[in-house]
């Protein structure tokens, strides 16, 4: 037996632009840099945050087996993913299941969206008597609180894309995955069907004891339903820990700034839009070739963070933090 | 500054009129930043084009008027209402950062708008770009640039550059920082700040996020189907909310400490069939019989506040 549900060992993506017939040069985009980590096999919550071009897509894609790193292993519960999905691929399908951004391409729009449902019970869990399958929707439909003569016997376009997302949590109930991808779930959806979605969220992991890989740019609702953050910058981890202690006092420079440019939902809270300072105006913002990937927008970056990486490592409380300034 | 009455905007389709803005009225003061939020389909993007005559069929306006400096926008004949655009009032498109031209510098882009709009020649025009440039924070060879060399959010400043170039008096803002990243955005509220704070722009922000009302605007307006339920200053919205809309909405939004969240249960209406009565009756948990037959008006309580709701009764107190 393992002690992890999914384990990310050294993995590197790199991906290849150009190069047709040899004649120009081939151009190396590094997408994740050395990444690891655990999501260990207990009900719980991980969010995943950082800024567009991160590689929170890209870690999403390798736990899914949608894409394979080019070094390194993502391991779900001790065998690497490409092997579960030659061998195994119905069960790996039905232990780990993805939340996309919007859900609307899972629905063919010819059918209701029931047939999602009841697809998935046939195939993944073998149940073909259709009154069986019913009564099963309807009380999943039922635990998380959504009404199902409102939703039942619609097609996809008559839904909003927050009912759509939660069918999606309603299809978590009925294949009881072990544990959900959810690549920015909530980021299309109204405020009002969003905080029933999170809450949705955390009774599948209290009641079913689903786990969840929470992907998002939002540190606000990583915070709200997660147990730990781990924070991504230009593809490298920068820093992880307990949720509530990264977001209360963040380590990482590059933490800092996430946290200090949340826009929190009070309009007392300090207008903390005054103290926004950093420097964006530059037309570079790539990311450095060599030393720390965020020495550019850093404040406190040295002589030594532009000569090398600085390993994540240990300090303490369980959090990890890859930063020169923490070393030694 | 700006006075909607009573607008109507409608869409024409083989199934009836979507009524998407359906009798909003509201006024907008010199030198505050008026903010305009609600979720997807409760008009937001619709108000602001009808406000600019911006609808194309089958779209067309029912009625209603705009006043703006004291003129009726929708009575001008195109000519003089090509005139104020920009130069008097300017827009910023939902998403317009994506709209740029891929194949043409900056530059070009920036001074044929501003040669369409005004009586400037292309030098002069090109100088007030540079100086605008400056005012939203960009060097001078972002002109040099095509718009795939700059980020989402530089480019988001050349456009409100380009938007602020001829001076106007108001800027209308349709979800300036939606897709942009987190860093980004708080320097781009910073900047529609200092629009205001240092340059006298009048701004109405339209945007879906509430936490960037509660750190930018002065005033909102909360808008649900096709309607404004409640108008009040940002802290009184946030902290004493009154229609019941507004009071689910504020309590659904996450926030630092962790609070039980709750959201609003039900579905939202349709354009093309709003229910009877008040809008919001289907999914109000204090909803009466009266809410069901009798659209409630906007009244005015405790001074400031406006509200649409049959909780509050004749006399502004609640019943």
């Amino acid at each position: 037996m393992t002690d992890h549900l999914l384990k990310f060992d050294n993995v590197s993506v790199i991906f290849k632009i150009g190069g047709g017939l040899g004649l120009f040069g081939v151009k190396r985009i590094v997408a994740l840099n050395n990444v690891t980590f655990t999501i260990p096999d207990k009900p719980g919550i991980v969010a995943l945050v950082g800024e567009s071009g991160s590689g929170k897509s890209t870690i999403a894609r390798l736990a899914l087996g949608l894409l394979r790193p080019t070094i390194g292993q993502v391991l779900y519960r001790g065998r690497e993913v490409s092997e579960w999905i030659k061998s195994n691929k119905y069960r790996f399908r039905r232990e780990v299941q993805a939340v996309f951004q919007d859900p609307y391409g899972i629905y063919n729009p010819y059918y209701k969206v029931d047939r999602v449902l009841y697809l998935a019970l046939r195939k993944l869990m073998h149940i073909n008597d259709s009154g069986h399958a019913k009564s099963l929707i309807v009380d999943a439909m039922k635990t998380l609180g959504m009404r199902p003569e409102e939703v039942l016997g619609r097609y996809p376009h008559q839904l909003s894309g927050g009912e759509r997302q939660r069918l999606m949590l309603v299809l978590s109930l009925l294949i009881k995955p072990r544990l959900l991808i959810a690549d920015e779930p909530v980021s299309m959806i109204d405020a009002s069907l969003r905080a029933i979605f999170l809450e949705n969220l955390l009774e599948l992991k209290n009641t079913l004891g689903i786990s969840c890989l929470y992907i998002t740019h939002d540190l606000i609702t990583a915070n709200y339903v997660a147990d730990e953050i781990i924070v991504l910058c230009h593809g490298k981890i920068v820093e992880v820990g307990n949720a509530t202690k990264v977001i209360r006092e963040p380590l990482h420079p590059y933490t800092k700034l996430l946290v200090d440019s949340m826009l929190l939902p009070d309009p007392r809270a300090g207008r903390t839009i005054e103290a926004a300072s950093i420097d964006v105006h530059r037309l570079s913002e790539l990311k450095p070739e060599k030393g720390c990937v965020f020495r550019y927008r850093c404040p406190y970056a040295m002589k030594v963070c532009a000569e090398n990486e600085p390993d994540l490592i240990e300090v303490g409380d369980g959090r990890r933090v890859a930063c020169y300034l923490y070393e030694g | 500054m700006l006075e909607v009455v009573d607008l109507r905007v409608y869409y024409k389709s083989i199934f009836g009129d979507y009524k998407s803005v359906d009798g909003v009225s509201l006024s907008v003061k010199k030198g505050e930043i008026f903010g305009i939020a609600g979720e997807s389909g409760c008009g937001k993007s619709t108000l602001v084009d009808g406000i600019l005559r911006l609808i194309r069929p089958p779209g067309y306006i029912r009625s209603g008027k705009v006043f703006f400096e004291g003129i009726n926008l929708l009575e001008l004949d195109e000519s003089r209402l090509n005139k104020i655009r920009w130069s008097r009032i300017s827009y910023i498109p939902q998403g317009s950062m994506n709209s740029l031209n891929p194949v043409l510098r900056i530059e070009e882009q920036a001074t044929d708008a501003l040669i369409e709009h005004s009586d400037l020649t292309k030098n002069e025009a090109k100088r007030v770009i540079e100086e605008k440039l400056g005012v939203v924070g960009l060097p001078r060879e972002v002109l040099r640039s095509y718009p795939h060399e700059l980020s989402g959010g530089m480019r988001q400043r050349v456009i409100i550059a380009i938007a602020i170039a001829l001076n106007p008096s108001l800027v209308i803002a349709d979800e300036p920082i939606t897709a942009l990243d987190v860093v980004v955005q708080k320097s781009l509220l910073k900047l529609l700040k200092d629009l205001r704070d240092n340059y006298g722009v009048t701004l109405m922000f339209v945007s879906h996020d509430m936490a960037a009302h509660a750190q930018l605007v002065d005033r909102m307006a909360i808008m649900y189907a096709g309607k404004v339920v409640e108008v009040g200053d940002t802290e009184d919205i946030f902290y004493n909310p009154q229609h019941p809309y507004t009071k689910l909405l504020i309590s659904s939004i996450p926030k630092l400490e962790k609070k039980e969240i709750k959201g609003i249960p039900g579905i939202a209406p349709s354009p093309l069939n709003w229910p009877r009565g008040c809008r919001f009756h289907t999914r109000c948990p204090w909803a009466m019989d009266i809410c069901t037959i009798y659209e409630p008006e906007m009244i005015q309580i405790d001074g400031v506040r406006l509200v649409a709701c049959h909780l509050y009764g004749e006399s502004g107190k609640k019943n």
